[in-house]
C-alpha cells in the first residue's frame, strides 16, 4: 500500500479541481502541468475546472480492479467539460441505457473506493445527470 | 548505418505454463533462436519485459536472463514500454548492429503472468494506464479499449459484428498455428454472446493472459550473407510516443503513435501501404486492430470494420493480417509479443509458415502497441 502522501498531494485536483492554463494557447491542463507541451510556456496561470460538460464516450465496467469489486457494474465515461478540458470517471445516479453519448452531466465530489479495512478512504469526482 | 538481417528465430508453445517460471521459458525460447541462427554466442541481448516486477516479483531480468542462457559477461538490457517492450527490443538491438557497435545481437521478450491471480494480473496491465486519473476512476484495461471502441462505433458507424469478425478472423487464423495458445475456431455468435467485461466488448474480444516468450538474432547483412542464411533484411522501424489517458487525445479514434511510427518506418523502408503482403498488428481488443489498420494507412480512416467485414484482411484477402492468430488466439504474454510478430514475418518471408503460407510473402510488418496506444513501434521486413 502506498504512504498517504501519494493520495494527499493529488487531493487539489481531485477535491477542488485545480487545473492551470497557458494564456498563449489558451489551452487549460488538468492535472496540472509545469509547462505548456505546445509552446514550452512554463508561466501557467492557476485555474478550476468548469463542473459542467457532457458525455463523449462510455462504458460499463463488469470486470473490476479489486478495490472497486464491491461496486461492479458500474459506467466509466469521458466527459468533455464547457471549457474544453476532457476527463475520465464514473457516471452515477442514472441506469445504464438512459447514459447517451452527448447526455449533459456535472461533476460532484464522491467517495470513489477504499483502501482495505484500515486504508485511506479515497475521495474525488463523479459524474451525475444534469439538466434535460 | 549497416544494413540488419534476421538469421534465426525462437519461439515456443504458448499458453498458461504452470510448470515452467520466467527463466525457463526465456532460455528455452532463446535457444532455438540460437540454434536456428546456428550460433553459440552474441556480442547484447535486448529483453522486452512489461512487469517482471508485478507478475513475478523479479525485477533485473537482464542479467538474470544473461546468466542462465550462458552468456555471462554479454552486455544485457531489459527494456519497457508497457506492451511494446517486444517491439522496442528489437529497434534498439538494430540500432546497436546497425550503429557497428555490435555485429550479433538477441532481440527477445518474455511475460510470465500466471504466477499472479486474475486481480494481481488486472492490476499489473492496468499501470500500462494513467494511474492517477485513469486507473483512480475505476476503469480497467478492456475498459480503455472500449471507450475507443465506443467513439469509434459512434462516429463512423462501425458495428458490433465488424469487431466480432476480427476475433473470428484471428481464431481462424491461429487454428493453423500450433504454437498459438487457442487453437479453436469462434464465431460472431460466440463473440457476441460471451461474457461482458466492458461494454461493448465481450471476454472474447479480449486478448488472454499469456506465459511465453520470443527471440530473434540479428547482424550485419553482410555477415548473413557469408553465413549462406536466407536474407531476411529489418528495412524499416519507428517508433512514436502519445498521451497514455485516451481523454487527452484530440481524437480518440485515432492511433497518433501507430500513424508516427509507420510513418517513419515507411520513409526508410521506401515502401508504401501497398506494397506489404501481410502484417501482424496488436490486436490486444478487436477494436484495436481496426483502428490499427487504419493508422497504417491500409485501410481509409473509418473504414476499419468495414474492411475486415469484406474479408480485406483475412487470409486469402488483399492484406493478410495476423496471419499468426494475433494476440488474440496466439495469446500475448506482453513484453514477448512485438518479438513474436518479427517471428511470424520472419516465418513467412522465409516461405516456412506451412498450413499459413502467404503466397509469394516478399514484405512483412509488424505493429506493436503500448497502454491503449500510447507508444507503438513499426518495423518493416523484406526479403532480398
Amino acid at each position: 500500500m502506498s504512504t498517504p502522501s501519494r493520495y494527499w498531494r493529488e487531493i487539489p485536483q481531485r477535491y477542488r479541481l485545480e487545473a492551470n492554463k497557458c494564456n498563449r494557447c489558451e489551452l487549460t491542463f488538468f492535472p496540472p502541468r509545469l509547462l505548456c507541451p505546445e509552446c514550452k510556456n512554463r508561466k501557467l496561470e492557476k485555474s478550476k475546472l468548469t463542473e459542467k460538460g457532457k458525455v463523449i464516450t462510455y462504458t460499463i465496467i463488469r470486470v473490476p480492479p479489486a478495490q472497486f469489486s464491491d461496486q461492479a457494474p458500474y459506467a466509466v465515461g469521458i466527459i468533455e467539460l464547457e471549457d474544453g478540458v476532457r476527463l475520465t470517471g464514473q457516471i452515477v445516479d442514472c441506469a445504464f441505457e438512459d447514459i447517451k453519448i452527448g447526455m449533459k452531466v456535472k461533476l460532484e465530489f464522491r467517495k470513489l473506493f477504499e483502501e482495505g479495512h484500515a486504508g485511506i478512504l479515497c475521495y474525488g469526482y463523479k459524474f451525475v445527470p444534469h439538466g434535460e | 548505418m549497416r544494413d540488419v538481417a534476421v538469421i534465426g528465430i525462437g519461439m515456443t508453445k504458448w499458453g498458461e505454463l504452470w510448470k515452467k517460471s520466467l527463466r525457463d521459458i526465456y532460455v528455452e525460447t532463446a535457444l532455438l533462436a540460437l540454434e536456428d541462427a546456428g550460433i553459440d554466442r552474441i556480442d547484447s541481448m535486448y529483453i522486452g519485459s512489461m512487469s517482471s516486477g508485478l507478475f513475478v516479483g523479479q525485477e533485473h531480468i537482464a542479467s538474470l536472463l544473461a546468466d542462465y542462457l550462458g552468456q555471462l559477461p554479454v552486455p544485457a538490457t531489459r527494456v519497457e514500454t508497457a506492451c511494446a517492450s517486444g517491439g522496442l527490443a528489437l529497434r534498439l538491438g538494430l540500432m546497436e548492429v546497425a550503429s557497428g557497435m555490435s555485429n550479433i545481437v538477441l532481440a527477445s521478450g518474455v511475460e510470465k503472468m500466471t504466477d499472479v491471480g486474475g486481480d494481481e494480473a488486472t492490476y499489473a496491465l492496468g499501470t500500462a494506464a494513467d494511474q492517477e486519473y485513469e486507473g483512480y476512476q475505476g476503469i480497467t484495461f478492456p475498459g480503455l479499449y472500449a471507450l475507443i471502441a465506443r467513439a469509434h462505433m459512434q462516429k463512423y458507424g462501425t458495428t458490433r459484428e465488424q469487431l466480432a469478425k476480427v476475433a473470428v478472423k484471428n481464431h481462424h487464423n491461429g487454428l493453423k498455428n500450433p504454437l498459438a495458445q487457442y487453437q479453436f475456431e469462434i464465431t460472431v455468435e460466440a463473440v457476441l454472446n460471451s461474457v461482458k467485461v466492458a461494454d461493448p466488448l465481450n471476454i472474447l474480444d479480449c486478448s488472454p493472459i499469456t506465459d511465453g516468450a520470443a527471440a530473434a538474432i540479428i547482424c550485419p547483412a553482410d555477415m548473413a550473407r557469408k553465413m549462406g542464411k536466407p536474407l531476411i533484411k529489418v528495412i524499416g522501424t519507428g517508433h512514436a510516443t502519445d498521451t497514455i489517458q485516451i481523454s487527452q487525445r484530440k481524437d480518440m479514434t485515432w492511433l497518433e503513435a501507430t500513424y508516427q511510427a509507420a510513418k517513419q518506418a515507411y520513409a526508410m523502408a521506401d515502401k508504401k501501404p501497398e506494397d506489404i503482403d501481410l502484417i501482424e498488428v496488436h490486436d490486444c481488443f478487436t477494436i484495436a486492430e481496426i483502428c490499427v489498420t487504419e493508422a497504417l494507412g491500409i485501410v481509409d480512416k473509418g473504414k476499419g470494420g468495414e474492411a475486415v467485414e469484406a474479408g480485406l484482411t483475412a487470409m486469402e484477402g488483399k492484406i493478410p493480417v495476423n496471419t499468426s492468430g494475433g494476440l488474440k488466439s496466439k495469446g500475448h504474454p506482453v513484453g514477448a509479443t512485438g518479438i513474436a510478430q518479427v517471428v511470424e514475418v520472419t516465418k513467412q518471408l522465409r516461405g516456412e509458415a506451412g498450413e499459413r503460407q502467404v503466397k509469394d510473402a516478399r514484405v512483412g510488418m509488424t505493429q506493436n502497441m503500448g497502454g491503449s496506444g500510447g507508444s507503438s513501434v513499426v518495423h518493416i521486413l523484406e526479403r532480398e
